[in-house]
């Protein structure tokens, strides 16, 4: 049963809503079913099946709220799991962020993302045909894919219903000379899987392991600097994009601990802080990256401006930074979308004087909160550009950069491709701060 | 960034939000549940049998089953409330197999009968599928069945039966005291962990175990309104295999930083009022502390520190299935290959000697057995500078000419697959008695770092950079001020061949890692590196600082 329809995960919740005597209640049902394939070496590694339910059961008597779940599905557990969160709620102190459940919502209807998913054997066929492209050209494949269909239901007694199922595949690949001396990846997500062209993408990470063979060694300091999307925005890691996306939170910036937070007190919330191209939005209705309709608490979501012409417009709020601060909440979204030009990442490249190609960036980490000042180093696939063209494969550098300061340091924006749920497009950037070499490759 | 990762922002799903450096994130429960029994050992051998039997059923040469219920309890605060008590619970089965000379894994949580023989099936089918691709065919190390046995952490209290109220009234005590002391915010959080693995296989073995760990932290922030600085200090505790008793401080326990420093550092016992005290005062000198002057340092790393540095510059690169190239497409590779340890490069002076483990008592590493049912062990990596060998799994034994398992194979939790994982890797102390004053006064410019901060290292761990908690000046061998916006970028060889001298035993301890990540799909693992403090000479040192427009 890890799938539920609406009828059928709605009728479960109000089942436990019934053995509810809280003063409110809140139920929310999630599952999945998911499948993965993952090699390395040219051969196959591991694969697996996941699939679950669960069960969360959230009771309130005043200000006080307990919670419990359970997976398992019968009535007595049922009724059991219902009792035990009234039984903590009891016992827990009474909350000075209390904010009453939500009452009855009206939520968008995202694009569908049905699909006919990937099979153990058509996951093996697709890993097959990427490590027989790698091996014909004595390179060596490592690569993941991994889809399925997950659904979330929410339910209270203030009567909210909410409902939403999703599927989602996932590859990503990585390619490596049989000397280990060239590297390449490419990586791309879509709802349907029928749109996922492996073969193209090893295609991509093999072209671009064979030239980055005798990478040169550069002085690091400041270049101009190409990121493609899979160096601005990480489906799993702390990344450029993502880390000052999650840092727009309002209540960090009021308590003054925040690139965000205003000199003498409050928040930046309207001043102008990047370049004037930059524009950031969120919008569950998009068909490229259909969103979520809901956040966790039911609260739907909706076209957000985050960033407009370069002034930050919108700070997420919680309800009770929102309550207290007289604002609307924030239902955090599921995705962004960075709007751009039309220009391919090789158009990008021919515009280009002197420059830095860089494919993907890795093991990002906050060095300074205060300016959002953040370490990691380029991999697999990074390139010196002179006059228009790729002229040599560099050797990896390691970065100290601010997000903040690198949208002010535009100098042109490509067209936005699809990665991690989010559009984003490639960015030429001025002055990007390297600090250091790598060997690695 | 996926839709995923954001459903669950608020409301319900808070819990499990926070809980990123949690192994399973399972389902909510309430506390007192988590003192239930779970199935008794017979129940689950039973049932072990009845995967094991359906997957040789239906072709499979090897199979192991893994029924796990594995429990988290995590309290968050801040100031003067309590933000969240999360009690999960995550209880399922996990069943791989190798068919047709191939992996094959599948799991659930019907843990019945009819759900296990299923999952057995499937796995053995996604087996075959894969199979028809395959171009090695796995080799597992001979290992003998141990029969019906267990092992249970050694722990004196269970933290899981200490009332909610209690440990409640330590993180406000907590945050009660740093606010006393003036610290603009205060977080702190105590997460535990409890691991009931049963292990089954068709080579004969029964194994149950009960595997406990507990993590203690906090965070302070200091901020100066009128510039707009802040500064924030992080709990220098670890997180540890141990009971509720390692929040008990003993004296013993307790060890002092170089004169001059304010430091203090915990072995196995942790006093939380202690750090927080110092923690406060500390913050608020960071606020006006000295900027560093970039340039080549002698650096003197305290435990807490060195234990990440381990972990990043030789734990994972001697990881063997990086080496050969399976974390190619996520965690990365390694530069310590076959070929360059044949080579016989030194990759340390002589000073260092590193041992992996996975059975000293009271670090996260320790279990009886690993997730394959492989009895643990201690090893050396490397020998006065020497790399001697890697880190390795059944399936890797024999491509390194090997015959047996290090033991070192783990699973965050029933539903995903076990793979080579890290075992703790500690830096033995100095032979020769050597305090920590003694170590500093010998240093005519350096650094003295106590906690880990900002981390980062390259695919193959060539390049890294670490930053720290609190810094500090030496200048002709005594500590002299506070500095801050200090990090430091080294290549992972030239860094340990520039290790001049560690302190002796009465300064080893042990430094956590509650979540490494590595796998895909991701997963985690908790670790423990031990060191005392230790010397490197002429490290490249940063200054951090940017100014925005």
């Amino acid at each position: 049963m890890a799938i539920l329809s609406k009828d059928e995960a709605q009728a479960l919740l109000k089942k436990v809503l019934s053995y509810s005597t809280a003063d409110e209640c809140a139920v929310s049902l999630n599952g999945r079913t998911t499948g993965n394939i993952r090699y390395a070496r040219n051969s196959v590694s591991t694969a697996g099946s996941q699939n679950s339910v669960s069960l969360a059961v959230e009771s309130r008597f005043g200000k006080r709220s307990g919670i419990a779940t359970c997976n398992e599905f019968d009535d007595a557990t049922l009724k059991r799991c219902v009792q035990r969160a009234e039984e903590i709620a009891k016992l827990a102190p009474e909350s000075p962020e209390y904010v009453p459940l939500l009452g009855p919502q009206t939520y968008v209807s995202p694009p569908s993302t049905a699909a006919t998913l990937l099979t153990a054997a058509t996951r093996a066929q697709a890993a097959a045909d990427s490590m027989a492209l790698c091996a014909a050209k004595n390179l060596t494949a490592a690569g993941f894919l991994d889809g399925g269909t997950r659904f979330q239901a929410l339910r209270n007694s203030k009567g909210l219903e909410a409902y939403q199922q999703s599927t989602n595949t996932d590859f990503s690949v990585t390619v490596r000379t049989a000397d280990g001396r060239g590297s390449g990846y490419a990586i791309a997500d879509v709802t349907d899987p029928a749109k996922l062209n492996a073969k193209a993408l090893t295609q991509r990470a093999a072209d671009k392991a064979l030239n980055s063979v005798n990478a040169k060694a550069i002085e690091p300091g400041k270049y101009t600097v190409i990121l493609e999307p899979a160096a601005l925005m990480d489906g799993g890691d702390l990344s450029l994009l993502g880390g000052l996306m999650y840092g727009l939170d309002a209540r960090s910036a009021d308590e003054g601990r925040s690139f965000m937070t205003k000199k003498g007190g409050g928040n930046r919330k309207g001043e102008k802080l990047f370049d004037e191209r930059i524009n950031i939005y969120s919008d569950p209705m998009n068909a490229e990256v259909p969103g979520s309709a809901f956040d966790g608490e039911g609260l739907p979501t909706k076209r957000l401006s985050w960033i407009e012409k370069g002034v930050v417009k919108q700070l997420y709020y919680s309800r009770f930074w929102a309550e207290k601060n007289k604002t609307a909440a924030t239902a955090f979204p599921s995705g962004f979308i960075m709007t751009g030009g039309t220009q391919s990442t090789a158009e990008l490249i021919k515009s280009t004087a002197k420059g830095i190609l860089v494919t993907r960036l890795w093991y990002i980490r906050e060095v300074d909160p205060q300016t959002l000042l953040y370490t990691g180093l380029t991999r697999d696939g990074t390139f010196y550009i002179e006059n228009g063209a790729i002229k040599f494969p560099i050797k990896n550098l390691r970065f100290n950069e601010s997000p903040i300061i690198m949208l002010n340091n535009i100098e042109a924006i490509g067209r936005p491709q699809r990665l991690a749920g989010c559009l984003i497009p490639p960015l030429k950037i001025r002055d990007f701060t390297f600090t250091s070499l790598s060997d690695a490759i | 960034m996926k839709r995923r990762d954001f459903v669950g922002l608020t409301g319900l799903a808070t819990g499990a939000l926070f809980l990123p450096s949690f192994p399973s994130l399972g389902n909510t429960v309430d506390p007192l549940r988590l003192l239930e029994p779970g199935l008794d050992v017979a129940q689950k051998k039973r049932l072990a049998d009845v995967g094991l039997n359906a997957a040789k059923s239906a072709g499979a040469s090897y199979a192991d089953v893994r029924i796990g219920r594995y429990l988290n309890q995590s309290i968050f605060t801040r100031e003067k409330q309590v933000q969240g008590i999360s009690s999960t619970e995550s209880f399922g089965c996990g069943i791989r197999v190798i068919a047709n000379g191939t992996w094959g894994f599948a799991s659930t949580n019907n843990v019945t009968d009819a759900g296990i023989a299923k999952a057995a099936q499937l796995a053995v089918q996604i087996a075959k599928a894969n199979s028809k691709v395959q171009k090695e065919k796995v080799q597992l190390a001979p290992q003998r069945g141990y029969g019906e046995v267990s092992w249970k952490a050694p722990i004196q209290t269970n933290a899981f039966e200490v009332p909610i109220k209690d440990k409640v009234d330590l993180l406000l005590g907590v945050n009660a005291k740093a606010l006393d002391l003036g610290v603009s915010f205060v977080n702190s959080i105590l997460s535990q962990v409890n691991e009931q693995k049963y292990f089954a296989s068709t080579d004969g073995s029964y194994i149950d175990q009960d595997i406990h760990r507990i993590y203690p932290s906090f965070g302070v922030t200091a901020i100066d309104r009128a510039s707009g600085k802040f500064r924030s200090r992080q709990a220098l505790s670890s997180p540890v295999g141990m009971g509720y008793e390692y929040l008990t401080p003993k004296a013993a326990d307790k060890v002092a930083g170089p004169t001059g420093s304010d430091i203090i550092g915990y072995k196995n016992s942790y006093d939380m009022l202690e750090d927080v005290a110092a923690a406060a005062k500390q913050v608020k000198q960071k606020l006006t502390a000295k900027s560093v002057v970039p340039g080549k340092y002698d650096l003197v790393l305290d435990p807490h520190h060195l234990g990440l540095t381990i972990h990043e510059s030789v734990g994972h690169p001697l990881e063997l299935d990086r080496v050969l190239g399976y974390e190619a497409n996520y965690a990365g590779t390694s530069f310590a290959t076959l070929e360059w340890k044949a080579k016989g490069i030194p990759y340390g002076s002589k000073q260092v000697n590193i041992v992996a483990d996975k059975v000293t008592p009271g670090t996260l590493g320790a279990v009886g057995y690993d997730d394959e049912g492989v009895k643990t062990k201690r090893w050396d990596l490397i020998k006065e500078g020497r790399l001697v060998d890697y880190e390795k799994i059944r399936d890797q034994a024999h491509m390194v000419g090997q015959k047996e398992s290090d033991g070192c194979c783990y699973s965050q939790s029933w539903q995903d697959v076990q793979f080579q994982r890290m075992p703790n890797v500690s830096l033995q102390p100095g032979k020769d008695r050597l305090s920590v004053d003694e170590l500093v006064s010998k240093v005519d410019k350096g650094i003295y770092i106590a906690g880990n901060g900002s981390f980062s290292i390259d695919q193959q761990r060539y390049n890294f950079q670490f930053g720290g908690q609190v810094f500090y000046a030496i200048e002709k061998g005594k500590i002299t001020e506070m500095l801050e916006d200090v990090a430091y970028q080294a290549n992972t060889q030239e860094f340990w061949n520039s290790c001049a001298a560690t302190c002796d035993e009465r300064d080893f301890r042990f430094f956590g890692a509650f979540n490494d990540g590595k796998g895909q799909p991701s997963q985690s693992s908790a670790v423990s590196h031990g060191s005392a403090t230790t010397r490197f000479n002429g490290v490249n040192v940063i200054n951090t600082a940017r100014k925005l427009g």
